[in-house]
């Protein structure tokens, strides 16, 4: 994907050769963007395997397929947020809200206008949806950014999680519904939110989308691997395949992004993140350049979005589009280390396998081996002094406790590492090489 | 040491370059810097620049008070006064960093009155800081690379599409080269990879001189750039002014040194309480009685 990974491939087996097989394949990974990516995916299914084994293959590619699809939508948003926070330091809080907005627009878009199967929407194609929802989130953004950002930085935060909260309040009222119903005659179903269209990846192995009625494609794909053969069941294998898809947008979003940041374009945004006054003292258009940076984040927002939520069945604004979706794309960010691309995948997915999932599931599998009834209260657990019981209580409210590791982590980042896991590379920003002097160049006297 | 320098017809060059590259971008803005250039290209006798009537008031305080005065072709101007004058006011007025209350600033007799830093910079006005305004997480080769005006790798559509990118490169290496013969010059090549945050105070000067020069100006305002330099790095710094002169470059200097105003400049402007209180050759200041009571006073 870029040079380092090229160069890291290639090199790897023609220098010295490590002592075994692990030891190479860790070598490779330090010295590759890819491998480092793939090592640590590695990493992740070796730990769900172990978690579920026991359950048979079905569980373990289960299990597989909800962390890596996390981690890959995970990875999307931590991408589109470090365009506009790492690069051009635009610290935009309303992720959440732009992200509704995409996928409810291309909702609206696609959906059938025949009311009897809930909101009805304008019956368009989905990639028309698509290209609306996107269209929607940037024009949000720009009104967002048009007056927040000829303000200090502060205010564009204040300014977009109110947007955030504003989208979320108004997807979920059911008065805008109505509104929506009788002006233009479609609807967002409020509260109880709406169904999605089918993903076209479905229709790649059933016909219409029905279950029972295997494509070719999806013949072959079930016969190798699905009930009959090794037992895992189809629609985890259509997963898989939407999986495929996403991982396909992951590297796109990477390529692009890249290609961005390493660019007079990226040179700029990272000027105007150090000094907006040097910036526009160079003759750089300061506030046009942060206006469009923000849209295209924005517009990535909502393609986030629509390949996150859209993919998921149902969408309702609460409590799917709460401020905290925003934080914790933030913490996937800052995990990876703010202004570099590789550490916004790999920040997305290790937030989401190991500090999002992890807990819950290492939690419930400790839970099934400890032999011992749950205390009825944290202060019971405490008092009991038995290890064994606090432990019971501990994995049974995971989800809760989660949130203090969470800190604990974020805290721990901050003191030790406060640029993230690939903070301290250096990201050139520039199309050509600038390691060293071109040859033909004057040398020093 | 002189081959070093690049020569006027270099720059000119160069910045032909740029203008057909400005003319091409579909940036909202091309349409401004045409006219930009159009005005650039009127042979005209008026002084690179002009300050007429300039007044900044802040609040209940006015810190440049009615400021007139003019910068040859082609001169090193020094800008003095004492504390309060208004000079760095009158900067920032200059530079669109502030809008003037009232009065007029022209550049090459064009009225440039109140426009924003960008477009100062882009006709051909720039200027470097008083404390040394570095980007410190940029290598300093990032930092000369960023200045340079019409780069098409700015268009977001340009640097991503493959189609165009090529001519970005391009553009790119040229860059490149031009960084390594401006970091030459200044004698700072062999920091080009280092990221600017680990300069030096005087490098840094250095630093934000070189980027200056990148942006192919015509007239380089200079906010004490000698500030906090030892003296071989003062010397150093004054021998590639007077050099970037003989090319053809036009100066104004403030400085809080007065000798080192008195040494190299031709001309001298006095600033005084917001107003001009004396112009003339450093001799003539020296001997100037207004001048010796509200400012030199017991010194000379």
């Amino acid at each position: 994907m870029t040079d380092a990974s090229s160069s890291g491939d290639r090199d790897a087996p023609a220098d010295e050769r490590p002592e075994s097989a692990t030891a190479a394949l860790l070598d490779a990974a330090k010295r590759s963007d890819l491998g480092l990516v793939l090592g640590t995916l590695l990493v992740v299914y070796l730990a769900a395997t172990v978690l579920t084994f026991a359950d048979g293959l079905n569980s373990v590619v289960g299990l597989m397929r909800t962390l890596t699809f996390l981690g890959l939508v995970y990875a999307l948003a931590a991408l589109a947020l470090n365009l506009q926070w790492g690069y051009a330091g635009l610290f935009n809080i309303g992720v959440a809200g732009f992200m509704a907005l995409g996928v409810y627009t291309m909702g609206i878009v696609v959906r059938s206008p025949d009311p009897a199967f809930g909101p009805p929407g304008f019956g368009l194609p989905l990639p028309v949806g698509i290209a609306a929802g996107m269209l929607v989130a940037a024009v949000v953004g720009l009104l967002a950014a048009l007056p927040a950002l000829r303000l200090k930085a502060d205010y564009l935060a204040i300014v977009t999680l109110g947007i955030s909260e504003i989208v979320r309040l108004f997807l979920q009222s059911s008065a805008f519904d109505t509104f929506l119903r009788d002006s233009l005659g479609v609807g967002t179903g409020g509260g109880r939110g709406m169904g999605m269209p089918r993903n076209p990846v479905r229709d790649l192995f059933l016909v219409d989308g029905q279950a029972g009625t295997p494509t070719a494609f999806g013949e072959l794909v079930f016969g190798v691997f699905g009930e009959d053969a090794l037992g895992v069941s189809n629609s985890i294998l259509i997963d898989w395949g939407y999986i495929a898809v996403l991982a396909a947008f992951v590297i796109a979003f990477y390529v692009l992004l890249e290609r961005l940041g390493r660019s007079p374009f990226g040179r700029t945004l990272k000027a105007i993140r150090e000094d907006e006054l040097v910036a526009d003292s160079l003759g750089k258009n300061v506030d046009l350049i942060k206006v469009k940076v923000f849209v295209i984040g924005c517009a990535l927002m909502g393609l986030v979005g629509i390949l996150w939520f859209g993919s998921q069945g149902n969408v309702s604004p609460t409590p799917q589009f709460m401020p905290l979706l925003t934080f914790y794309v933030f913490i996937a960010v800052i995990i990876g280390g703010s202004g570099s691309n590789t550490g916004s995948v790999l920040g997305g997915i290790v937030f989401a396998t190991v500090l999002f999932e992890g807990p819950r599931r290492v939690g419930a599998s400790v839970r099934d081996v400890i032999d011992a009834e749950t205390p009825p209260s944290f202060a019971d657990a405490v008092a009991a002094l038995d290890p064994t019981a606090f432990l019971a209580f501990a994995t049974d409210n995971v989800a809760p406790l989660q949130f203090i590791l969470l800190g604990l982590i974020l805290v721990f980042i901050m003191h030790r590492r406060p640029d993230g896991i690939l903070g301290d590379r250096i990201e050139t920003a520039a199309a050509v090489d600038l390691s060293e002097r071109p040859s033909g160049g004057e040398t020093d006297e | 040491m002189s081959s070093d320098v690049p020569d006027a017809s270099d720059v000119a060059d160069a910045a032909d370059e740029v203008d057909a590259a400005d003319a091409i971008t579909d940036e909202p803005e091309a349409n401004d810097s045409a006219v930009e250039e159009a005005a650039k290209h009127v042979p005209s006798g008026a002084p690179p620049l002009r300050v007429e009537g300039l007044v900044k008031r802040f609040g209940g305080v006015t810190a440049v008070d009615g400021a007139s005065f003019e910068v040859e072709q082609g001169s090193l101007t020094g800008l003095i006064g004492p504390n309060g004058a208004g000079k760095s006011t009158t900067f920032n007025c200059i530079t669109g960093v502030h809008e003037p209350t009232a009065g007029s600033v022209y550049f090459k007799g064009e009225d440039v009155t109140g426009l924003e830093p960008y477009r100062m910079a882009r006709k051909g006005l720039v200027r470097t800081f008083q404390i040394a305004r570095e980007l410190s997480e940029m290598t300093v080769l990032e930092n000369l690379m960023l200045a340079p005006k019409g780069q098409l790798g700015e268009s977001a559509i340009r640097a991503v599409t493959p189609g165009l990118r090529g001519d970005v490169v391009e553009q790119e290496e040229a860059i490149r080269e031009r960084a390594w013969e401006t970091l030459d010059f200044f004698e700072i090549d062999h920091l080009a990879t280092e990221h600017a945050g680990n300069l030096s105070g005087g490098q840094r000067k250095l630093l934000e001189m070189a980027r200056a020069l990148m942006t192919d100006p015509e007239v380089v305002l200079l906010d004490e750039p000698l500030a906090g330099v030892n003296p071989t790095l003062e010397e150093k710094l004054l021998d590639r002014i007077h050099q970037l002169r003989e090319d053809g470059y036009t100066f104004l200097l403030v400085e809080h040194d007065m000798d080192v105003i008195m040494n190299n400049c031709e001309h001298v402007i006095v600033m005084h309480q917001g107003s001009v209180l004396a112009e003339g050759t450093g001799d003539e200041i020296r001997n100037d009685e207004r001048v010796i009571e509200a400012y030199l006073g017991e010194d000379v």
